[in-house]
This record gives structure tokens, C-alpha cells and sequence, in this order.
């Protein structure tokens, strides 16, 4: 597999979200607007991309039986380094983020990808298989987080499209996301298919 | 290059390097971002400030008072307290105070002027329902529905219409609308005890079990 397959592969094929429906709290848990959808998928997007590098580069270091914890350490490692680094730079999108960031350590794409991709392939494989995990997780959260935006406040990216008064609550809450997700599988599969 | 084998010795050392390394690099950004970090949240702090007390010259969080509560043994802050001096004439005071919202605590910031009517107020944290709850950020500042600005909580205690008081509630929102006013109240009997506190040296009722430390004059 050529390394453009391989991250074409993450954004379409194997998306996440849409495909894979790995990752499902991040999911349905930030995207109540697009801004947030889109903090939330870069900052898993850096992870991924720093954890497959590593654990591809050190997989014949690690004996089979012990993997699972050093991987789950490195990806830990790379979360917290990135939540003080975003505690320091941008407090802003820290506060809104708050506790998902944390919880980037147990999402399943990440340990998903490291079991299933890079403790099989070359480091370069690993950091192109990153990226488009990385960046087909952050269009889909930031497509949703718009989505919902735009149905519960009629603004996109904090821009007012249709005054507040049309918005439905309910999409800016937890059931409109679920919904959201399942209308947007729904679209995405009919394209695929036609 | 051959996969390691899954030998006792070689997972107790693998496991161990992994994890050392880990701490390493951890410990070192911890130390790179340490300062940054408590400079980010003292601008935060700073600009809370500035926006609910008159324009003051002093460093309120230099001068800052905290109010602590015990519970089994621990010290739980309660309030603090921070005066706005321009000169040597107090403008103003800023009280930190929290309450338990509809979807958990509620901390806000509220300025009061010199007379202790309510200057403005900002929202520091909270687990508010979004396009709910979370209006309380702005809904009570001048201009809005429930406006809060002007009033004295020391004559009326606030309340909701609901309840008699007179601010309009956030609409669907009383619940937080209760405990944000709660909260103002609360902050407003810290100040007001921490003021007279240090002009008689008597404890009020209202604050008999509160204890003060570190306790800089008001005046």
C-alpha cells in the first residue's frame, strides 16, 4: 500500500466517525459546536500521529506480552504532554475542552490504530495512517459540530446565519447529536453508494 | 531486526524504560510550561477583574483575602476576596464565591462598588446545560433581561420573580438562575463581613463560622 492510499484510507475508506464509529464520547460529547468539533479532532489528530510514530518505531523493542501497557503509556505520555500544552498556549479552548482532553487517553482509535496499524508497519506507513485517522476524525467532528451548530443556534463558527429564535435546543444537546451522527451515516453511505 | 521475546527479565526492563522515559519527558515539559500556564491564569484572572470593579491602580490579587471553611479537617476555600484600590481609596471589591448549579458547580466573580451596590459579575466556571444554563454568562449583566447591576443585595437579598425577588430568571433556566443568585448573595455577606470585620473586630453572625487568615485591612 502506497503511503497516499494509506491516508486517503483514514479521511474516506476507514473514516472513523463515519466508517469505523470508533471514538463515539469525543464524538457526541464536544461537538456542540464546530469550533469545538475541530479542537477536539486536532488535538486527537497530534496524539495519533505522535503515537504511531513511536510505537511503530519501538514495536520490536516491546515483548508481545507487555504491549498493550507500553502503548497505552506512550499514548498517555503524548495526552498529557499535549494538556499542558494547551493549558499554557490556548487556556480558552483548554476550559471548553476540559475533561475530554484526558479522555483522549482511553479512546479506541488510538489504541485501535496502534494494534492495528502501526505495530504491523514502517514508521513512515504509521505517520501517514496518523494523519489521515487524525484528519478524517477532525472533518467529521468539526462536519458535525456544524451541523449542530448551525440546526441549534443558526450560527456556523460563532457566525450568525439565521437568527437565534429558529434554532432547536435539542441539537445543541446530547439527543440531537446522536440524530446528527446518524443522519450524517445515513448521507455519507447513500453518497458512497451512488 | 528480531521482535523481543517475552521473557521475564526483558518485559520487567522494557516496561520500565518505557515508563522512565515517559516521566522524563514529562517532568521536563511540566517544568517548560509551568510559568506559562500560571501566567495564563492569572490574565485570566486579571481580566475577570478588571471587567467587574471600577477602573482600580492597586494589584487586587496581591492584597487578596481567602475565607475558608473547615470540613473533616480539610480546608475548603469559600471566598475570596479581592479590593480595588484606586490610590489609596477603595472603588471597589471583587468576592469569588460558588454554588451548586442544575449541572454542577457555579463560580463566579461579582464586583461591588464602594456603596456595595453590584458593578458586574463574571462567570469563572460552570456546568451548565449549553444554550441554557450556560446563558447565565451574560443574562444578568446591564442591558440584558436580568439585569443585575445597581442592585444592593444588602437591602433585599436577590431572588427570582418566582420567588418573589426581582430578577427575571433565565427562561427554562430557574434552577440556575437560583443558584447564581445564591451565589451573589453569599459573596455579598462575605464582603460585607470582611468589612466589618476589620473596622470592629467582631464577628457578625453571619460569619460566626467562618475564620480569616492572611487577613489584610479592607480599609
Amino acid at each position: 500500500m502506497n503511503n497516499f492510499k494509506v491516508l486517503m484510507n483514514g479521511i474516506v475508506k476507514e473514516n472513523p466517525t463515519f466508517v469505523l464509529l470508533l471514538g463515539m464520547c469525543p464524538t457526541l460529547g464536544t461537538t456542540s459546536s464546530a469550533i469545538n468539533g475541530m479542537g477536539m479532532g486536532l488535538a486527537t489528530a497530534f496524539v495519533l500521529i505522535c503515537s504511531n510514530v513511536v510505537i511503530s518505531s519501538i514495536k520490536n523493542l516491546i515483548p508481545d506480552m507487555v504491549r498493550i501497557p507500553a502503548f497505552v503509556v506512550v499514548i498517555a505520555s503524548f495526552v498529557t504532554l499535549l494538556q499542558m500544552v494547551m493549558q499554557a498556549f490556548v487556556p480558552a479552548l483548554y476550559a471548553t475542552l476540559g475533561l475530554f482532553i484526558p479522555l483522549i487517553v482511553v479512546n479506541c482509535i488510538l489504541l485501535g490504530r496502534a494494534e492495528a496499524f502501526a505495530a504491523k508497519n514502517n514508521p513512515l506507513a504509521s505517520l501517514f495512517d496518523g494523519l489521515g485517522m487524525g484528519l478524517g476524525f477532525t472533518i467529521a467532528l468539526t462536519l458535525l459540530g456544524a451541523v449542530r451548530e448551525f440546526l441549534g443556534t443558526g450560527k456556523i463558527f460563532n457566525l450568525s446565519i439565521l437568527p437565534e429564535e429558529y434554532g432547536m435546543l435539542v441539537f445543541v444537546l446530547a439527543p440531537g447529536a446522536f440524530i446528527a451522527l446518524g443522519y450524517l451515516i445515513a448521507l455519507i453511505n447513500s453518497f458512497k453508494k451512488a | 531486526m528480531k521482535k523481543l521475546e517475552s521473557s521475564l527479565k526483558n518485559m520487567l526492563l522494557v516496561l520500565t524504560a518505557v515508563t522512565g522515559v515517559s516521566v522524563a519527558l514529562l517532568a521536563y515539559v511540566n517544568e517548560l510550561t509551568k510559568e506559562p500556564i500560571a501566567q495564563a491564569n492569572a490574565k485570566t484572572l486579571n481580566e475577570a477583574l478588571k471587567s467587574v470593579v471600577p477602573a482600580f491602580t492597586n494589584n487586587p490579587v496581591a492584597e487578596c483575602d481567602t475565607i475558608f471553611s473547615e470540613k473533616d479537617g480539610k480546608k475548603i476555600v469559600d471566598f475570596i476576596i479581592y479590593p480595588a484600590k484606586n490610590g489609596e481609596e477603595i472603588v471597589g471589591t471583587a468576592v469569588e464565591a460558588k454554588s451548586m448549579g442544575f449541572g454542577g458547580e457555579l463560580k463566579i466573580l461579582v464586583g461591588f462598588d464602594a456603596d456595595g451596590k453590584i458593578y458586574n459579575y463574571s462567570l469563572l466556571a460552570h456546568a451548565e446545560t449549553p444554550g441554557l444554563g450556560s446563558k447565565a454568562a451574560d443574562w444578568f449583566k446591564e442591558g440584558n433581561k436580568g439585569s443585575i447591576k445597581g442592585l444592593n443585595p444588602g437591602e433585599t437579598p436577590l431572588a427570582v420573580s418566582k420567588d418573589g425577588g426581582q430578577v427575571d430568571a433565565i427562561t427554562a433556566s430557574t434552577i440556575t438562575s437560583r443558584a447564581f443568585l445564591n451565589a451573589v448573595n453569599a459573596a455579598y455577606s462575605a464582603y460585607k463581613g470582611n468589612t466589618q470585620d476589620s473596622d470592629t473586630n467582631a464577628t457578625t453572625g453571619a460569619t460566626q463560622h467562618v475564620e480569616y487568615t492572611d487577613s489584610v485591612s479592607a480599609n
